[in-house]
């Protein structure tokens, strides 16, 4: 009897986290198996047949050539904007002491936790004002600096690891500051600035709301709001097709996920993060 | 210990360099502080100010902006629709990021303890990809799964059950648990990582002293990670707070009002009906309860810098 409840309890813990993993899984199933299917519908089925023909079709459209290549641009000039202008100002915060150093270090972890939603309207105003709705480029100096709280907050962290003595041989070597910024402290950052990049990469990537607002020529639009013109006209779409959009959306996010892993694990101990 | 600060004053370089590096290093902050002021600090400053105003996109308003003091404020107090906002914002943070991704990201986390590390890696990356998959897809996944024929209504019937329409009937329950299924996991992670931090040796002693599975996880472990899940709740609340593409892609808000949410309520009078100083009011309400829970956050981390 004793033995029998030690093998329960030994079981009841596969059993619920089976469950809760094939539960998690469902809503995902459909979108593998429909982007392969040639007659996707909105429910999952074992398909009849096998095709690539959704992938193609969504590959070979050159709206969604360019909504890709616009979303691309984007992501990436913001990656590297916020990783440069924060690798910058995580500097004299690293280095020095300074007077209000600590009340500026609040304030940009204030601004970290602000949910972004919040400043869309008042953004919306101003870029009207500025002569700046529907520029691309507005738009992304608007992600980056929603992005850089949380990437000056980040790099300051990696670059107190850094030891000084490195930069002040350097120095005696003639070296300036920015040469031994950047000749001695960022290839020693080179995980940090990789979190950080590939964290503001795949918010940026994933955003739908700012360009959503921000943007309005279709020719403009990101791969994040096009997806949304796919599901705005429900009853027409082919399923098969978005669900192929869907997957090769998804697709930079995940690899950049797996490949970030191993440095963003760090960040999730909260404990210890909260105590350096 | 020697500082970096300190040690910058002991280098061999004279007096006047070392001033130097510190005016150029200071110069580093530059282009952070214009982005930030123009960007960030400017429309949040501009929503003190637009809150007060009848900006609009059209009509008489659109030319000649004015100030109308706390009238935008009165009219969203006297606007049932914007009390069932928030009551429905409650009911989504309440249900969605505390009971639903807190809790079920604690059990995940404290299931997989020690588990097959097989089938820990299995069971993780299924619900990591929830969390990866970028919102809009979410929504999508979660339309398709609930929809009328979708994939839920059929295993439904293959159990002898009705078919029901999930996103009519049940509005706010189908947005509250896709939004479980997509934020679960970074609890998990974090809770994850908190439970690698319990030693094992103290719930080791207490079962030896004859404590149950249950005393042990209530009053040893809960009590360590404290910590981490009073954390852990605030960052989840703030994420949950600002979530608008998940609402609005699965329900537009509707239908009627049942999904109606802040931010979709903002979303709605500023953009749809073109009241851009009353859809700042509510964006000034929005950002006042971001502030709050984001005090929260700053008093629970007790962070050095």
């Amino acid at each position: 009897m004793k033995r029998k409840s030690i093998k329960l309890e030994r079981t009841l813990p596969y059993i619920i986290l089976t469950v809760i993993g094939v539960l998690f899984l469902l809503p995902l199933l459909w979108v593998l198996i429909a982007s392969v299917d040639p007659n996707a519908n909105s429910s999952i089925k074992v398909p009849t047949a096998f095709t690539v023909d959704n992938f193609k079709s969504v590959l070979t459209n050159p709206v969604n050539i360019r909504a890709f290549i616009i979303g691309l641009l984007l992501s990436l000039g913001q990656g590297l904007l916020v990783v440069l202008v924060a690798g910058l100002a995580a500097y004299p915060l690293s280095r020095y002491q300074m007077k209000y150093k600590k009340h500026f270090m609040f304030t940009i972890l204030f601004m970290t936790s602000l949910p972004i939603t919040a400043v869309m309207v008042p953004v919306y105003q101003l870029f009207i004002y500025m002569k700046l709705q529907d520029s691309l480029w507005g738009t992304m100096f608007f992600l980056t600096a929603a992005g850089l709280p949380y990437a000056i907050w980040m790099l300051k962290n990696f670059m107190d690891a850094v030891p000084l003595e490195l930069e002040e041989s350097a120095w005696i070597d003639g070296a300036s500051v920015w040469q031994g910024l950047k000749r001695i402290v960022a290839p020693l950052m080179i995980p940090g600035i990789c979190t950080v990049g590939i964290f503001t990469f795949s918010g940026s990537w994933g955003n739908f709301f700012v360009p959503y607002i921000l943007i309005q020529s279709p020719e403009k639009l990101p791969a994040s709001v096009t997806i949304y013109q796919f599901f705005g006209n429900f009853g027409m779409v082919e399923y098969g097709k978005l669900a192929a959009f869907s997957i090769l959306y998804t697709f930079p996010a995940i690899v950049l996920y797996i490949f970030s892993q191993r440095f963003m694990s760090q960040g999730f101990s909260l404990g210890g993060a909260s105590k350096g | 210990m020697v500082s970096p600060s300190t040690s910058v004053g002991r280098t061999s370089s004279p007096h006047k360099s070392n001033h130097k590096k510190l005016v150029t290093s200071l110069l580093f902050l530059l282009p952070s502080w214009i982005l930030l002021l123009i960007f960030f600090i400017g429309p949040i400053l501009l929503t003190f100010y637009f809150a007060f105003t009848n900006l609009s996109l059209t009509g008489s308003e659109a030319q000649a902006t004015q100030f109308v003091g706390f009238s935008n404020f009165v009219n969203m107090f006297q606007d049932p629709n914007f009390r069932i906002s928030v009551i429905k914002t409650i009911v989504y943070l309440l249900f969605s990021a505390i009971v639903g991704q807190q809790i079920l990201g604690f059990i995940l986390a404290l299931l997989m303890k020690e588990k097959n590390p097989a089938f820990r890696r299995v069971i993780g990356i299924i619900v990591i990809a929830g969390w990866v998959t970028p919102e809009i897809v979410v929504a999508f996944c979660w339309v398709a799964f609930l929809n009328d024929s979708g994939t839920l209504n059929m295993i439904l019937q293959q159990i002898g059950l009705k078919p029901v329409a999930w996103l009519f009937t049940f509005p706010m329950t189908s947005v509250i648990i896709a939004n479980i299924w997509h934020g679960t996991a970074f609890s998990m992670l974090v809770f994850q990582a908190a439970l690698d931090d319990v030693p094992k040796s103290i719930e080791e002693a207490a079962v030896v002293d004859g404590a149950s599975r249950f005393q042990v996880l209530y009053k040893i472990v809960l009590p360590m990670i404290k910590g981490s899940v009073v954390t852990n709740m605030i960052l989840v609340t703030l994420q949950t707070l600002g979530v608008f593409t998940l609402i609005y892609a699965m329900t537009g808000g509707g239908p009627g009002t049942s999904t109606q949410t802040l931010p979709i309520f903002m979303y709605n009078q500023a953009f749809v009906n073109y009241q851009l100083g009353y859809g700042t009011a509510i964006s000034l309400i929005l950002l006042l309860i971001g502030v709050l829970v984001s005090l929260l956050y700053l008093k629970s981390m007790k962070v050095k810098v």
